[in-house]
């Protein structure tokens, strides 16, 4: 099995399956790059409409076709993909302006997401009732029309096969080609006209490419799947980066290798539809993006959040000691103190293990029965206090706070508070005359207790 | 014709409109669903000046802004730049939306977004070549922003946001700048450097129209200031012996609400003051 799998990735099962492979991988890339713009519009579940709306256009067209061929024989045939997704596209359209007509002939009360419900489920249902038709025909059941539901790329001719990869490819070289009328659009579509786009027309456009993905990819991936990859590779990409150049080739990959894995695996499982297994596919490559991409990732957010609460607790208990060594109940010279005070000053953030924690990491060195804090420990104590007053003490100056409250406040904006800021805050409190007498810390707005030496917000855990 | 200080000041007056004024409206009505939101506006913008058009909530502020660059269809009604059609004129109009209009988390750099201001000389499928990037970072530069042109725009404050979208502005050089509340709730730094962007663009001979909503900046901000309650109430300088700014006016555009009277009277008393 693995074997045959290897034959089918490196194309050589065949020259179909390789046409077949290509086409599809050309399909995935142009939905990872049409649906970022569409995903950025929100325009991904009007794509889903649509793509529903174009089974009973199949249908339709098959028995057109079928009458126009019975008193024409041999000029059209039923079963030509042409007319089919001609068909296809058609009802598409008509779902698009469905959607639209029933949202603005409701005079807005009816909105968007509800006419998309009403016109995808009740154009499905057209269609399957059109299709069943088709099927009670004689030789209907050979129609095929049902691989179009959820995709059967095994049936896929080469013919096909290059129609579907020759589409696909010129469909996403149009939007590349649009790409900063496209950014544009989604972003300011108010600015974009004051500058004289067309935004209609580009509005247009872009619904247009989402239409010419869905219905070139209804053979391979099946009207009710292909959503897929127009939404999830997307989605997927805009957890590794935040520009949209970027967001683009990566979806354009991730869609790309999903409709190349997808239709290969499913050329080892013929009982499973090929749309449902590009899905999976597409899927599994979206959840590995939200979980470890360095960017917006869950675990780099995780380790942002772990940063940072370890950073707040490292403040607080620095902040601890030195106001505590700074009561003067303490040793000479400042930042000494001995251990029995260490460990109270560090009572509310874990004690004996605090002073541990701290000893490890550099800030304080604990020999016999003293407690001293280096000089990076002291460096990193003086700013978190330096930070933590100048704060107070702009919130009591110039937001009206009571001292007695300001502790807290103060205690949830210091710590990410940039030197600029700082030195802003320093600019706005120059002239008091507190901080210009003090050389680099000024003295606490309130009377330094010990309960208060515990600040309120230290329920970062020092693990 | 009669000299126009001459005649008595009515709400029927019309005011002259001057074909070089680089914006003229002729009776515009603005509606929504039928409820008329701006009723018979006429209204001659004097060029190479800060103009602010102040109003209450629901005033019709925005609409009229939006309306004069169609961007909100007018019931009726006719609006010149320059003498000349929206159309033609197109290229010499810059406009800042309100900062609540776009989506913040879009993946776009503040470059990016001032560069968009550059979109129209670059043209259909062109790329941005460095010289529009240049462009764009100078105008970043202008608005103090030249350090974070690289910030992705969700990651600068709100005050930074509404900079990138004043550079954005900058970087269409227009010659008539519409600007949807630009201050509204913005820093004090920022709301500093916009208004020594605004003040440059006015001596560089161009016309700056912005939504205000703060009284006691108008006299110190702005040459001219329109009183807009659905109809405008009054249109001309803010101090001088023509000056429109006086509380009777105020008192008129914004109804009976004490509070705003009381602003209102304090920003009078400062305007006689300075």
């Amino acid at each position: 099995m693995l074997g045959e799998l290897l034959d089918i990735l490196l194309f050589r099962a065949g020259y179909t399956a390789a046409v077949v492979s290509a086409g599809c991988t050309l399909l995935g890339i142009a939905g990872g790059i049409i649906g970022c713009f569409a995903l950025l519009r929100r325009r991904s579940l009007m794509g889903d409409a649509l793509a529903h709306a174009t089974l009973p256009g199949i249908a339709g067209a098959f028995l057109l076709a079928t009458a126009m061929g019975s008193m024409l024989p041999g000029v059209l045939s039923a079963k030509s993909l042409p007319v089919l997704l001609a068909g296809a596209t058609i009802s598409a359209a008509l779902g698009v302006l469905s959607v639209h007509a029933i949202v603005r002939g409701s005079g807005g009360r009816i909105r968007e997401d509800a006419a998309i419900g009403i016109v995808l489920s009740v154009f499905f249902g057209l269609g399957y009732v059109l299709l069943s038709i088709v099927q009670a025909l004689p030789g209907g059941t050979q129609s095929g029309l049902k691989t179009f539901i959820f995709g059967q790329p095994a049936a896929m001719s080469v013919g096909d096969a290059m129609l579907l990869a020759a589409v696909a490819l010129g469909a996403a070289l149009a939007a590349l080609l649009l790409y900063k009328e496209l950014r544009l659009l989604c972003f300011d579509e108010g600015f974009a006209r004051v500058q004289g786009w067309p935004t209609g027309a580009l509005d247009l456009a872009m619904m247009a490419l989402v239409v010419i993905v869905v219905v070139v990819g209804l053979q391979a991936v099946g009207l009710v799947l292909v959503i897929a990859l127009l939404i999830i590779p997307p989605a997927g990409a805009r957890f590794w980066t935040d520009r949209l150049g970027t967001m683009l080739w990566v979806s354009a990959v991730m869609g790309g290798a999903s409709g190349y894995l997808g239709v290969s695996l499913s050329a080892l499982l013929p009982g499973v539809p090929a749309g449902a297994i590009v899905v999976l596919v597409a899927a599994t490559l979206f959840g590995v993006s939200a979980i470890a991409a360095p960017r917006h990732g869950v675990l780099s957010r995780w380790a942002r959040h772990a940063a940072l609460t370890r950073r707040i607790w490292v403040d607080h208990a620095l902040r601890a000691l030195f106001e505590h060594a700074e009561d003067g109940a303490t040793l000479e010279p400042l930042g000494t103190l001995s251990r029995e005070d260490g460990r109270r000053a560090l009572s509310g953030l874990g004690g004996d293990a605090a002073i541990a924690m701290l000893r490890k990491r550099g800030f304080i060195d604990a020999r016999g029965d003293i407690v001293t804090l280096t000089s990076s420990g002291m460096a990193a104590a003086t700013r978190a206090v330096r930070n933590h007053r100048l704060w107070e003490r702009f919130l009591v100056l110039h937001a009206d706070m009571a001292p007695s409250h300001v502790d807290r406040s103060a205690d949830m904006i210091e710590h990410v508070l940039d030197p600029a800021l700082m030195q802003e805050l320093e600019a706005a409190l120059e002239r008091d005359e507190a901080v210009a007498a003090a050389s680099r810390v000024p003295t606490s707005v309130h009377p330094i207790t010990p309960d208060r030496r515990t600040p309120g917000g230290a329920t970062g855990g020092h693990a | 014709m009669l000299h126009p200080l001459s005649t008595p000041k009515s709400l029927a007056d019309r005011p002259e409109h001057s074909p070089s004024s680089p914006l003229s409206v002729h009776d515009m009505t603005v509606a929504y669903q039928r409820r008329p939101v701006l009723w018979d506006v006429d209204y001659d913008a004097p060029s190479q000046s800060l103009i602010a058009i102040v109003g209450p909530n629901g005033a019709g502020k925005s609409t009229l802004i939006k309306a004069c660059l169609d961007l909100l269809p007018r019931a009726s009604g006719r609006v010149e730049f320059f003498g000349k059609s929206y159309r033609e004129s197109r290229h010499m109009i810059g406009y800042v939306p309100q900062r609540e209009s776009v989506d913040w988390d879009f993946p776009v750099s503040a470059l990016d977004v001032a560069a968009m201001g550059r979109y129209a000389k670059i043209g259909w499928f062109g790329r941005v070549s460095r010289r529009h990037k240049d462009a764009a970072r100078e105008c970043l530069a202008r608005v103090g922003m030249a350090d974070l042109a690289h910030r992705q725009i969700s990651q600068l404050s709100g005050g930074q946001q509404q900079r990138v979208f004043l550079a954005r502005a900058l970087a269409q050089d227009a010659t008539l700048y519409f600007m949807d509340e630009p201050l509204a709730g913005v820093d004090a730094a920022t709301e500093a450097t916009i208004i020594d962007v605004l003040r440059s663009l006015r001596s560089a001979g161009k016309t700056v129209i912005v939504v205000h909503h703060d009284l006691p900046t108008v006299p110190q901000y702005f040459d001219h200031v329109l009183l807009l309650n659905t109809r405008v109430i009054a249109a001309g300088p803010v101090s001088g012996p023509e000056s429109v700014f006086t509380s009777e006016n105020l008192r008129r555009t914004y109804g009976g609400r004490l509070t705003l009277l009381d602003q209102a009277a304090e920003a009078v008393a400062r305007a006689r003051g300075g």
